[in-house]
């Protein structure tokens, strides 16, 4: 409970950081535990936001706001692939090292999106 | 254009009339190698068509919100006016989409219906929702026809000749459907052998003419198939995909969407995009699915697009 408690702490601590743009690399440092975390909306058939850029470590969650179907694809098989996202369903990934992911919906490839890691 | 029906002064005869429309398959007869379609109520009796065949398509089984809380009882009920049709169709022609998230259980649900339904023979090709997560694997196991290892298939019936195509599978991010190199290769062999008399009916579930690609509307290289087919004197490329019907004629070839037994998704560039269209209350969506719309698209330059309805 107390590891939690800390874990949870460490957390708030390294998201405040990282909104008040102070202790960048103390917060990257910590986010490989913790991680902060950002959310890609999908709906009407798109990513949003399109592009995303983000501390290594940070968690990303996909959350489907169609009423379709969707699955999250890296190009290049660089993260695992979502199952197929219902409505209202998440998916989250952690990205623990630099790059850039381009991902697409599996099922309607016109849907692209790119996750930039630093 | 559009020939909505007249809601007010609809009676029940009117009603009856939408109801074959609604999530009702398309009753295609060949007559002298042209194939002309009918909507699927039984008042048609075919005796000068060689042979008819039905099309169904975009079941979405697993599908269970607006506008349709129900797609097992619309493809109940269009699998019944198929059973009722006066001549039997020689086949039934699923256009995929049989389910609406591959599982496994909505693959049954779709078998079993098929099954009580006592079609005869039937044909599937899938959509991009029949191979989620396992590349078609359990599509092909259940509804595949065997012939090649891509999926890919087709048959001869009275003379005519069927293609089956697959372009749900290994699309590329930010692309539309594709065939594929292998799967054009085959294509081009096996069509090389036939007399350019003979009439040719291609089915795939995207469309394989551009539609509307910014909804995905299309598939990437469907351009070199339809060279290949460009020589026969009558063609016939039936999809489904977009849940509403659209037609265009270029040179000999016809190209038509069908309807979804589901539900009726948006016209192409109607709204921030596809997918069900929510705002038809389910009360509303036989009624609304009797709506003949039939709308020009324009690809590029000014094409010949047949501007009839089908009813």
């Amino acid at each position: 409970m107390n590891r939690i408690a800390v874990l949870r702490a460490i957390g708030l601590l390294s998201a405040a950081m990282a909104l008040c743009g102070t202790g960048a690399a103390m917060a990257a440092d910590v986010a490989s535990s913790s991680g902060a975390a950002y959310q890609v909306a999908i709906q009407n058939f798109a990513f949003a936001p399109k592009t995303l850029t983000v501390p290594v470590g940070t968690r990303i969650t996909w959350t489907n706001r169609d009423e379709e179907p969707h699955v999250v694809v890296s190009a290049g098989a660089l993260f695992t692939s979502s199952k197929a996202l219902d409505s209202g369903d998440t998916y989250t990934v952690t990205f623990s090292k630099p790059g850039t992911y381009a991902y697409y919906c599996s099922i309607h490839p016109m849907m692209v999106g790119t996750i930039i890691v630093q | 254009m559009q020939d909505i029906h007249d809601e007010a002064a609809g009676g029940r005869r009117q009603f009856l009339k939408c109801m074959a429309w609604a999530g009702a398959g398309t009753l295609w007869l060949m007559k002298s190698g042209v194939l002309h379609a009918q909507p699927l109520d039984g008042s048609h009796v075919g005796k000068d068509a060689a042979f008819s065949f039905v099309q169904i398509s975009d079941s979405h089984i697993g599908f269970h919100k607006a506008p349709n809380p129900d797609v097992v009882g619309t493809l109940r009920r269009s699998l019944a006016m198929i059973a009722a049709e006066p001549t039997r169709p020689a086949f039934v022609l699923h256009t995929g989409d049989l389910t609406h998230l591959s599982k496994p259980e909505e693959f049954d649900t779709l078998a079993g219906l098929i099954q009580e339904a006592r079609l005869g023979r039937t044909f599937f090709v899938p959509g991009e929702h029949d191979v989620i997560g396992d590349n078609g694997a359990e599509f092909f196991r259940r509804f595949g026809e065997r012939q090649q290892a891509g999926g890919w298939y087709s048959f001869d019936q009275n003379g005519v000749h069927f293609v089956g195509l697959i372009n749900v599978l290994n699309l590329h991010a930010g692309g539309l459907g594709s065939l594929g190199t292998e799967q054009l290769a085959w294509l081009k062999k096996d069509l090389a052998g036939l007399s350019a008399e003979t009439p040719v009916v291609v089915f795939a579930h995207m469309p394989l003419w551009p539609l509307y690609p910014q909804w995905g509307w299309g598939t990437d290289d469907s351009a070199e198939a339809l060279g290949y087919l460009r020589r026969f004197g009558s063609v016939t490329v039936l999809n489904g995909h977009i849940h509403q019907i659209q037609q265009k004629v270029e040179g000999n070839m016809t190209f038509y969407t069908a309807r979804s037994t589901a539900y009726p998704q948006p016209a192409p560039g109607d709204g921030p995009g596809p997918g069900p269209l929510q705002s038809v209350s389910a009360q509303a969506l036989h009624r609304y699915l009797g709506i003949r719309d039939v709308r020009h698209v324009r690809i590029g330059r000014a094409l010949a697009i047949t501007d009839e309805v089908l009813a």
